[in-house]
């Protein structure tokens, strides 16, 4: 998928993803040349297509996750299916959680609860920051592209 | 008067998105992870009910006995039963940064299936639209076979078999995610329904590449009828391994395991 700015005859570059939590997704692009953006507005059933092929439109900066989509998308899983292993990958530095962020972080089902809380946590990391709050948490989302965590 | 509106593959500025390179990845993983199995052979069979679970777990078993590092890759994640035939307790798997851990059996096997991730009793569920889900579940399938081709620390092993469902379908995505298509262990009934629809897997196997490694009748000295095992290795000029009865022994598993490994 690419966008053509007809009048400019540039293809046009990714910009911004935003996910608004009703399964749908929003991508801008802009042309390189003039600037005039547009958007990619995607309905559930496209969005759920192009997270099963386990891409994400924009990119990410983040490795994958072991089991990523299963995790993600699986919803009859055991809460107790993971056990975290040793290690961080030598990342080191905690960060910590707002209350707030906890709670949110709590309604997440425990199948996925350590993925979703290892990226939050390493993108929080990788950015020098020493809090997660559901503001971080809504960010990182939606520069990181994942739908539905 | 219309645009002139270039193609797609006319356009080639650097994407961010890189989506072709995001899929090719993918399969760079599965490669990496796959790079100390000595052999993926995919248990096959046009049709359901002839004991293809059943065949993977006796042969795995007879293989881990017989000294190969053996491992499966249970791919039926809508009927899952591998972990309780190779006698796995359904217990938390370990994940650590490079993969989750796969259990092991009391023979040394390697396993992991759907079967130890779901909530007992509970059937396959994804996160989406249900409206139309049919469009979008088959590739949710096949990306968790991605993944638990990819992520799952299978280490160094010299077979690597993966118990597919019936039909060829799951055949295809394996196909398509290995570097090189996996060889082929096709599982009979004797009677000539079961001879007709696996013929039409070996026949789609091979028209994929797939080497066929031979053909294994099961439930031969129960209620069917047929000679549908010697009649598919006469066809596709494959060896029968074995006529397996309905209450094997140890030593039936043992020589499928020598059979196929070409050391009987």
């Amino acid at each position: 998928m690419k966008f053509l700015c007809v009048d400019c005859d540039r293809q046009m570059l990714f910009e911004e993803r935003q996910l608004p939590g009703d399964g749908t997704l929003a991508a801008a692009f802009r042309c390189p040349q003039c600037g005039r953006a547009v958007g990619l507005l995607t309905n559930p059933m496209e969005t759920q297509l192009v997270a099963s092929l386990g891409v994400k439109i924009g990119g990410t900066t983040i490795d994958p996750q072991p089991l990523e989509t299963v995790r993600g998308m699986v919803t009859t899983g055991r809460d107790e299916a993971f056990a975290e292993g040793t290690g961080d990958g030598g990342r080191g530095t905690s960060v910590t959680w707002s209350v707030e962020a906890q709670e949110r972080l709590a309604r997440v089902p425990n199948f996925v609860r350590g993925m979703v809380k290892k990226i939050y946590a390493d993108y929080a990391r990788d950015r020098g920051l020493a809090e997660i709050t559901p503001a971080v948490m809504d960010t990182a989302r939606s520069e990181l592209g994942l739908e539905g965590m | 008067m219309p645009l002139n509106i270039r193609t797609y593959h006319e356009l080639t500025e650097p994407d961010r998105s890189g989506l072709p390179g995001q899929i090719a990845a993918q399969r760079r993983r599965v490669a990496a992870r796959l790079a100390g199995v000595g052999r993926v052979v995919a248990l096959m069979s046009g049709k359901g009910g002839v004991g293809k679970s059943f065949a993977t777990a006796g042969l795995a078993r007879a293989l881990a006995r017989g000294g190969w590092a053996a491992g499966v890759l249970d791919a039926d994640f809508n009927g899952p039963t591998i972990p309780a035939l190779l006698r796995i307790p359904v217990t938390g798997c370990t994940l650590h940064e490079n993969g989750v851990e796969p259990p092991v059996s009391p023979e040394g096997v390697r396993c992991f299936s759907m079967a130890l991730l779901l909530q007992d009793g509970r059937p396959l569920g994804f996160r989406g639209p249900e409206a139309e889900s049919h469009v979008w579940r088959e590739t949710l399938e096949a990306a968790a076979l991605r993944e638990f081709l990819a992520d799952v620390a299978w280490g160094a092993l010299d077979r690597l078999l993966v118990d597919l469902p019936p039909g060829i379908q799951r055949f295809q995505e394996l196909a398509e995610l290995l570097p090189a298509p996996p060889a082929v262990l096709t599982v009979t009934i004797p009677t000539t329904e079961s001879r007709d629809a696996v013929r039409r897997a070996m026949q789609f196997a091979r028209e994929r590449g797939a080497e066929l490694l031979g053909v294994v009748e099961n439930m031969v000295d129960g209620p069917f009828t047929g000679d549908a095992g010697e009649a598919l290795a006469r066809e596709f000029g494959v060896p029968l391994l074995a006529r397996i009865p309905w209450h094997p022994t140890q030593d039936v598993w043992d020589e499928v395991a020598r059979r196929m490994e070409g050391v009987a």
